[in-house]
Protein backbone atom coordinates (compact mmCIF):
# COMPACT_ATOMS: atom_id res chain seq x y z
CA UNK A 1 0.00 0.00 0.00
CA UNK A 2 1.70 3.28 -1.07
CA UNK A 3 -1.16 5.37 0.66
CA UNK A 4 0.63 8.08 2.65
CA UNK A 5 -1.31 7.51 6.31
CA UNK A 6 -1.26 11.71 6.80
CA UNK A 7 -2.93 11.99 3.66
CA UNK A 8 -6.19 9.43 4.87
CA UNK A 9 -6.26 11.22 8.27
CA UNK A 10 -6.42 14.48 7.03
CA UNK A 11 -9.57 15.84 8.91
CA UNK A 12 -9.13 19.25 7.42
CA UNK A 13 -10.63 20.64 4.96
CA UNK A 14 -8.08 22.06 2.32
CA UNK A 15 -9.25 25.91 2.33
CA UNK A 16 -8.67 25.77 5.87
CA UNK A 17 -5.73 27.41 5.65
CA UNK A 18 -7.05 30.24 3.55
CA UNK A 19 -9.63 30.52 6.36
CA UNK A 20 -10.44 31.96 10.06
CA UNK A 21 -11.79 28.82 11.08
CA UNK A 22 -12.99 30.69 14.22
CA UNK A 23 -15.14 32.73 12.19
CA UNK A 24 -16.54 29.78 10.13
CA UNK A 25 -19.59 28.95 9.85
CA UNK A 26 -20.44 32.07 7.71
CA UNK A 27 -23.18 34.29 8.22
CA UNK A 28 -24.14 33.63 4.32
CA UNK A 29 -27.25 31.82 3.65
CA UNK A 30 -28.15 28.49 2.30
CA UNK A 31 -27.41 28.40 -1.54
CA UNK A 32 -25.47 31.88 -1.72
CA UNK A 33 -22.70 32.12 -4.22
CA UNK A 34 -20.43 33.86 -2.31
CA UNK A 35 -18.89 30.94 -0.32
CA UNK A 36 -18.60 29.03 -4.00
CA UNK A 37 -16.52 32.54 -4.78
CA UNK A 38 -14.39 32.80 -1.67
CA UNK A 39 -13.43 29.17 -2.62
CA UNK A 40 -12.42 30.25 -6.54
CA UNK A 41 -9.78 32.77 -4.56
CA UNK A 42 -8.66 30.55 -2.81
CA UNK A 43 -7.93 28.18 -5.10
CA UNK A 44 -6.20 30.81 -7.25
CA UNK A 45 -4.04 31.98 -4.49
CA UNK A 46 -3.24 28.47 -4.16
CA UNK A 47 -2.08 27.75 -7.97
CA UNK A 48 -0.66 30.58 -8.36
CA UNK A 49 1.92 29.61 -5.11
CA UNK A 50 2.53 33.53 -4.44
CA UNK A 51 3.63 33.96 -0.82
CA UNK A 52 0.75 34.85 1.05
CA UNK A 53 2.34 37.10 3.46
CA UNK A 54 2.50 39.63 -0.05
CA UNK A 55 -1.45 39.50 -0.67
CA UNK A 56 -3.97 41.50 0.63
CA UNK A 57 -7.66 41.34 0.35
CA UNK A 58 -9.72 44.63 1.14
CA UNK A 59 -13.58 44.62 0.79
CA UNK A 60 -16.05 47.06 1.87
CA UNK A 61 -19.94 46.84 3.09
CA UNK A 62 -22.53 44.18 2.42
CA UNK A 63 -22.83 40.25 2.37
CA UNK A 64 -19.63 40.10 -0.05
CA UNK A 65 -17.70 42.37 2.25
CA UNK A 66 -17.35 39.98 5.03
CA UNK A 67 -14.96 38.13 2.88
CA UNK A 68 -12.11 40.36 4.59
CA UNK A 69 -13.21 38.59 7.97
CA UNK A 70 -13.22 35.11 6.62
CA UNK A 71 -9.79 35.31 4.74
CA UNK A 72 -6.70 34.19 6.44
CA UNK A 73 -4.54 36.89 4.99
CA UNK A 74 -3.92 40.30 5.67
CA UNK A 75 -7.44 41.83 4.97
CA UNK A 76 -9.39 45.28 5.99
CA UNK A 77 -12.97 45.75 6.12
CA UNK A 78 -13.52 49.22 4.86
CA UNK A 79 -16.52 51.47 5.25
CA UNK A 80 -19.31 51.81 2.50
CA UNK A 81 -17.92 52.56 -0.89
CA UNK A 82 -14.03 52.85 0.12
CA UNK A 83 -12.66 49.55 -0.33
CA UNK A 84 -11.04 50.99 -3.40
CA UNK A 85 -9.99 53.95 -2.09
CA UNK A 86 -8.14 52.28 0.69
CA UNK A 87 -6.43 49.29 -1.55
CA UNK A 88 -4.99 51.94 -3.95
CA UNK A 89 -3.38 53.73 -0.76
CA UNK A 90 -1.65 50.62 0.39
CA UNK A 91 -1.07 49.48 -3.01
CA UNK A 92 0.75 52.86 -3.62
CA UNK A 93 2.78 52.67 0.12
CA UNK A 94 3.43 48.63 -0.66
CA UNK A 95 3.75 48.25 -4.55
CA UNK A 96 5.31 44.88 -3.99
CA UNK A 97 1.80 43.58 -2.57
CA UNK A 98 -1.02 41.83 -4.37
CA UNK A 99 -4.28 44.05 -3.11
CA UNK A 100 -7.49 42.54 -4.15
CA UNK A 101 -10.66 44.47 -4.06
CA UNK A 102 -13.19 42.06 -3.20
CA UNK A 103 -16.86 43.86 -2.42
CA UNK A 104 -20.55 43.43 -4.03
CA UNK A 105 -22.45 45.19 -6.59
CA UNK A 106 -23.97 47.66 -4.31
CA UNK A 107 -20.56 48.32 -2.54
CA UNK A 108 -18.40 48.80 -5.79
CA UNK A 109 -20.87 49.92 -8.08
CA UNK A 110 -23.09 52.69 -6.49
CA UNK A 111 -21.70 53.89 -3.41
CA UNK A 112 -17.98 53.28 -4.71
CA UNK A 113 -19.24 53.92 -8.65
CA UNK A 114 -16.60 57.16 -8.39
CA UNK A 115 -13.83 54.85 -7.39
CA UNK A 116 -14.11 52.36 -9.67
CA UNK A 117 -14.32 54.60 -12.69
CA UNK A 118 -11.28 56.86 -11.41
CA UNK A 119 -8.80 54.00 -10.66
CA UNK A 120 -9.98 52.23 -13.47
CA UNK A 121 -8.94 55.30 -15.93
CA UNK A 122 -5.62 55.67 -13.67
CA UNK A 123 -4.79 52.02 -14.29
CA UNK A 124 -3.72 51.20 -11.03
CA UNK A 125 -2.33 47.59 -10.33
CA UNK A 126 -5.72 46.06 -8.71
CA UNK A 127 -7.39 43.26 -8.64
CA UNK A 128 -11.27 43.70 -8.40
CA UNK A 129 -13.62 41.05 -7.91
CA UNK A 130 -16.77 42.43 -7.69
CA UNK A 131 -19.80 39.90 -7.03
CA UNK A 132 -23.01 40.64 -8.48
CA UNK A 133 -25.99 39.31 -7.13
CA UNK A 134 -28.68 42.08 -8.27
CA UNK A 135 -29.76 43.55 -5.38
CA UNK A 136 -28.92 45.01 -1.87
CA UNK A 137 -28.88 41.69 0.50
CA UNK A 138 -27.98 42.37 3.80
CA UNK A 139 -29.74 45.70 3.93
CA UNK A 140 -33.08 43.56 3.08
CA UNK A 141 -33.26 43.47 -0.45
CA UNK A 142 -33.70 47.03 -1.59
CA UNK A 143 -32.85 48.17 -5.77
CA UNK A 144 -29.39 48.21 -6.82
CA UNK A 145 -27.69 49.88 -10.06
CA UNK A 146 -27.46 46.74 -11.57
CA UNK A 147 -31.32 45.44 -10.66
CA UNK A 148 -32.56 44.85 -13.99
CA UNK A 149 -35.83 45.78 -15.40
CA UNK A 150 -38.67 44.73 -14.46
CA UNK A 151 -37.31 42.67 -11.79
CA UNK A 152 -38.98 43.36 -8.21
CA UNK A 153 -36.95 44.06 -4.70
CA UNK A 154 -38.07 45.56 -1.53
CA UNK A 155 -37.63 49.01 -3.17
CA UNK A 156 -39.44 48.16 -6.45
CA UNK A 157 -42.76 46.15 -5.13
CA UNK A 158 -44.32 46.69 -8.78
CA UNK A 159 -41.07 45.65 -10.78
CA UNK A 160 -37.84 48.15 -11.73
CA UNK A 161 -37.96 50.86 -13.86
CA UNK A 162 -34.54 52.37 -13.79
CA UNK A 163 -31.55 51.22 -16.52
CA UNK A 164 -29.28 48.87 -14.57
CA UNK A 165 -25.43 49.35 -15.23
CA UNK A 166 -23.60 46.82 -17.58
CA UNK A 167 -20.33 46.61 -15.25
CA UNK A 168 -17.90 45.17 -17.94
CA UNK A 169 -18.76 47.84 -20.16
CA UNK A 170 -18.66 50.29 -17.95
CA UNK A 171 -14.88 49.11 -16.29
CA UNK A 172 -13.42 48.63 -19.76
CA UNK A 173 -14.74 52.12 -21.05
CA UNK A 174 -13.07 53.55 -18.08
CA UNK A 175 -9.43 52.02 -18.64
CA UNK A 176 -9.57 48.40 -16.88
CA UNK A 177 -7.11 46.10 -19.06
CA UNK A 178 -8.66 42.88 -18.39
CA UNK A 179 -12.57 42.52 -17.63
CA UNK A 180 -14.04 39.15 -17.07
CA UNK A 181 -17.96 37.71 -16.10
CA UNK A 182 -18.14 34.19 -14.82
CA UNK A 183 -21.07 33.13 -12.76
CA UNK A 184 -20.65 31.15 -9.85
CA UNK A 185 -21.58 28.29 -11.06
CA UNK A 186 -18.31 28.27 -13.33
CA UNK A 187 -16.27 27.48 -10.33
CA UNK A 188 -12.91 26.18 -12.88
CA UNK A 189 -13.21 29.26 -15.09
CA UNK A 190 -13.94 31.72 -12.85
CA UNK A 191 -10.47 30.38 -10.83
CA UNK A 192 -8.70 30.72 -14.00
CA UNK A 193 -9.70 34.67 -14.75
CA UNK A 194 -9.01 35.38 -10.73
CA UNK A 195 -5.39 33.68 -11.44
CA UNK A 196 -5.11 35.54 -14.81
CA UNK A 197 -6.56 38.97 -13.36
CA UNK A 198 -3.84 38.78 -10.09
CA UNK A 199 -1.50 38.28 -12.35
CA UNK A 200 -2.10 40.95 -15.06
CA UNK A 201 -0.28 44.47 -14.26
CA UNK A 202 -2.67 47.23 -13.88
CA UNK A 203 -6.80 47.43 -13.22
CA UNK A 204 -8.25 44.00 -13.50
CA UNK A 205 -11.92 43.52 -13.07
CA UNK A 206 -13.88 40.23 -12.55
CA UNK A 207 -17.79 40.18 -12.30
CA UNK A 208 -19.30 37.26 -10.67
CA UNK A 209 -22.73 36.63 -10.90
CA UNK A 210 -24.21 35.01 -7.89
CA UNK A 211 -27.24 34.00 -6.60
CA UNK A 212 -29.19 35.50 -3.65
CA UNK A 213 -31.60 33.05 -2.48
CA UNK A 214 -33.38 34.89 0.46
CA UNK A 215 -33.94 38.14 -1.23
CA UNK A 216 -33.25 38.07 -5.09
CA UNK A 217 -35.07 34.96 -5.55
CA UNK A 218 -37.26 34.90 -2.92
CA UNK A 219 -38.79 38.45 -4.42
CA UNK A 220 -38.74 37.64 -7.40
CA UNK A 221 -40.26 33.84 -6.98
CA UNK A 222 -37.32 32.20 -8.52
CA UNK A 223 -36.93 29.10 -6.07
CA UNK A 224 -33.95 28.96 -4.32
CA UNK A 225 -30.00 29.07 -5.07
CA UNK A 226 -29.99 25.84 -6.36
CA UNK A 227 -32.38 26.74 -9.23
CA UNK A 228 -30.57 30.32 -10.07
CA UNK A 229 -27.52 27.79 -10.73
CA UNK A 230 -29.55 25.78 -12.79
CA UNK A 231 -31.07 28.60 -14.68
CA UNK A 232 -26.98 29.97 -15.04
CA UNK A 233 -26.01 26.46 -16.24
CA UNK A 234 -29.08 26.33 -18.80
CA UNK A 235 -29.12 30.23 -19.59
CA UNK A 236 -24.75 31.23 -19.50
CA UNK A 237 -23.49 31.60 -23.23
CA UNK A 238 -19.45 31.98 -23.19
CA UNK A 239 -18.67 35.03 -25.43
CA UNK A 240 -14.92 35.70 -25.15
CA UNK A 241 -14.09 38.98 -26.50
CA UNK A 242 -18.09 39.58 -27.20
CA UNK A 243 -18.43 43.52 -28.41
CA UNK A 244 -19.17 44.98 -24.53
CA UNK A 245 -22.57 47.11 -25.77
CA UNK A 246 -24.09 43.57 -25.98
CA UNK A 247 -23.56 42.24 -22.62
CA UNK A 248 -25.92 43.97 -20.67
CA UNK A 249 -28.00 41.41 -18.66
CA UNK A 250 -32.05 42.07 -19.02
CA UNK A 251 -34.64 40.25 -16.37
CA UNK A 252 -33.73 36.48 -16.33
CA UNK A 253 -32.08 36.84 -19.76
CA UNK A 254 -29.04 34.78 -21.09
CA UNK A 255 -26.28 35.65 -19.89
CA UNK A 256 -22.86 36.46 -21.69
CA UNK A 257 -19.90 35.14 -19.53
CA UNK A 258 -16.09 35.23 -20.72
CA UNK A 259 -12.99 36.93 -20.80
CA UNK A 260 -14.17 40.41 -22.54
CA UNK A 261 -10.84 42.60 -22.51
CA UNK A 262 -6.95 41.22 -21.92
CA UNK A 263 -4.33 44.30 -23.27
CA UNK A 264 -1.73 45.59 -22.39
CA UNK A 265 -1.14 49.64 -20.92
CA UNK A 266 1.35 50.97 -18.18
CA UNK A 267 0.06 51.25 -14.98
CA UNK A 268 -0.44 53.80 -12.42
CA UNK A 269 3.16 53.68 -11.32
CA UNK A 270 4.80 53.15 -14.91
CA UNK A 271 3.27 56.33 -15.97
CA UNK A 272 4.30 58.48 -12.83
CA UNK A 273 7.75 57.22 -13.14
CA UNK A 274 7.72 58.32 -16.90
CA UNK A 275 6.05 61.31 -15.87
CA UNK A 276 8.60 62.20 -13.37
CA UNK A 277 11.37 61.68 -15.79
CA UNK A 278 10.43 63.58 -18.23
CA UNK A 279 9.96 66.42 -15.81
CA UNK A 280 13.18 66.13 -13.52
CA UNK A 281 15.31 64.43 -16.15
CA UNK A 282 18.13 62.29 -14.41
CA UNK A 283 17.58 64.22 -10.59
CA UNK A 284 14.11 62.11 -10.40
CA UNK A 285 14.45 58.67 -8.54
CA UNK A 286 11.80 56.33 -9.97
CA UNK A 287 9.30 55.10 -7.11
CA UNK A 288 8.35 51.31 -6.50
CA UNK A 289 11.80 49.58 -6.91
CA UNK A 290 12.81 51.15 -10.32
CA UNK A 291 10.34 48.94 -12.40
CA UNK A 292 6.87 50.24 -11.65
CA UNK A 293 6.71 47.86 -8.43
CA UNK A 294 5.05 44.75 -10.57
CA UNK B 1 -16.51 4.25 -21.55
CA UNK B 2 -16.45 3.89 -25.50
CA UNK B 3 -14.05 6.23 -27.23
CA UNK B 4 -14.68 7.30 -31.08
CA UNK B 5 -10.70 7.22 -31.09
CA UNK B 6 -8.51 4.58 -28.35
CA UNK B 7 -6.29 7.29 -26.78
CA UNK B 8 -2.73 7.03 -27.39
CA UNK B 9 -1.38 6.78 -24.57
CA UNK B 10 -4.66 4.30 -23.07
CA UNK B 11 -1.68 2.03 -21.04
CA UNK B 12 -0.71 4.76 -18.75
CA UNK B 13 -4.07 6.55 -18.28
CA UNK B 14 -5.37 5.29 -14.68
CA UNK B 15 -9.01 6.23 -13.74
CA UNK B 16 -8.59 8.87 -10.34
CA UNK B 17 -10.17 7.40 -7.47
CA UNK B 18 -11.37 9.71 -4.42
CA UNK B 19 -11.83 9.42 -0.79
CA UNK B 20 -14.82 11.76 0.20
CA UNK B 21 -15.21 13.56 3.55
CA UNK B 22 -18.33 15.25 4.66
CA UNK B 23 -18.50 17.69 7.91
CA UNK B 24 -21.95 17.29 8.53
CA UNK B 25 -21.83 19.75 11.36
CA UNK B 26 -20.49 22.87 8.58
CA UNK B 27 -23.13 21.66 5.85
CA UNK B 28 -25.98 23.59 5.06
CA UNK B 29 -27.96 21.49 2.73
CA UNK B 30 -27.92 23.74 -0.35
CA UNK B 31 -27.78 20.44 -2.53
CA UNK B 32 -25.08 22.35 -5.03
CA UNK B 33 -22.96 18.72 -4.53
CA UNK B 34 -25.65 16.92 -5.52
CA UNK B 35 -26.34 18.61 -8.02
CA UNK B 36 -24.01 18.40 -10.13
CA UNK B 37 -21.62 15.66 -8.93
CA UNK B 38 -20.75 14.10 -12.50
CA UNK B 39 -20.86 10.55 -10.93
CA UNK B 40 -23.81 10.98 -8.70
CA UNK B 41 -22.22 10.02 -6.40
CA UNK B 42 -23.93 11.91 -3.67
CA UNK B 43 -27.73 12.67 -2.40
CA UNK B 44 -29.35 14.70 0.66
CA UNK B 45 -29.90 12.13 3.51
CA UNK B 46 -32.77 12.12 5.79
CA UNK B 47 -30.71 12.89 8.86
CA UNK B 48 -30.45 15.89 10.20
CA UNK B 49 -27.22 18.03 11.88
CA UNK B 50 -27.57 20.05 14.82
CA UNK B 51 -28.61 23.07 13.04
CA UNK B 52 -31.09 21.57 11.50
CA UNK B 53 -30.08 20.81 7.49
CA UNK B 54 -29.63 17.66 6.43
CA UNK B 55 -26.06 16.79 5.21
CA UNK B 56 -25.46 14.60 2.03
CA UNK B 57 -24.18 11.24 2.13
CA UNK B 58 -22.36 9.12 -0.54
CA UNK B 59 -24.93 6.50 -1.85
CA UNK B 60 -22.06 4.82 -3.81
CA UNK B 61 -18.60 6.52 -3.09
CA UNK B 62 -16.76 3.85 -5.28
CA UNK B 63 -17.86 5.85 -8.05
CA UNK B 64 -15.95 8.98 -6.92
CA UNK B 65 -13.08 10.12 -9.11
CA UNK B 66 -11.75 12.95 -7.53
CA UNK B 67 -12.88 16.11 -9.45
CA UNK B 68 -13.13 18.08 -6.70
CA UNK B 69 -15.81 19.67 -7.95
CA UNK B 70 -17.97 19.20 -4.55
CA UNK B 71 -15.44 21.03 -3.40
CA UNK B 72 -15.06 23.62 -5.35
CA UNK B 73 -18.60 24.25 -5.60
CA UNK B 74 -19.39 23.85 -1.74
CA UNK B 75 -20.27 27.47 -0.35
CA UNK B 76 -19.60 26.14 3.53
CA UNK B 77 -16.60 24.59 2.64
CA UNK B 78 -18.18 21.17 4.65
CA UNK B 79 -17.07 18.88 1.61
CA UNK B 80 -14.07 17.49 -0.11
CA UNK B 81 -11.59 14.80 -1.69
CA UNK B 82 -8.88 13.09 -1.10
CA UNK B 83 -7.12 11.19 -3.86
CA UNK B 84 -6.45 7.52 -3.30
CA UNK B 85 -3.43 6.59 -5.52
CA UNK B 86 -3.28 2.88 -4.65
CA UNK B 87 -6.95 2.40 -5.57
CA UNK B 88 -6.77 3.88 -9.14
CA UNK B 89 -8.16 1.74 -12.21
CA UNK B 90 -6.36 0.67 -15.43
CA UNK B 91 -8.77 2.32 -18.21
CA UNK B 92 -10.68 -0.50 -19.78
CA UNK B 93 -10.37 -0.46 -23.57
Amino acid sequence: MSVKVEELVREEHPMEKLLRMDRIPHIWCPTCGLGTTVTALAAALEQLELDLDNVAVVSGIGCTGRVAGYMKLDSFHTTHGRAIPFALGLHIARPDLKVIVFSGDGDLISIGGNHLIHTARRNVDLTVICVNNFIYAMTGGQVAPTTPITARSATSPYGNYEHPFNLPLLAASSGAVYVARWTALHVRRLTTAIKEAITKPGFSFVEVIAPCSTLYARLNKLGSGLDLMKFYHDNSVIRHGADLKEVDIDYQSKIAVGKFIDIEKPTYIDCMNEGGKRAFGDKYKPYGGGNGGN
Amino acid sequence: MEYWRTPLDIDKLKIPRGELHIIKERCKGCGFCVEYCPKGVLKLSEEFNSKGYHPPEAINPDECVNCDLCEMLCPDFAIYCVRIEADEKEVAN
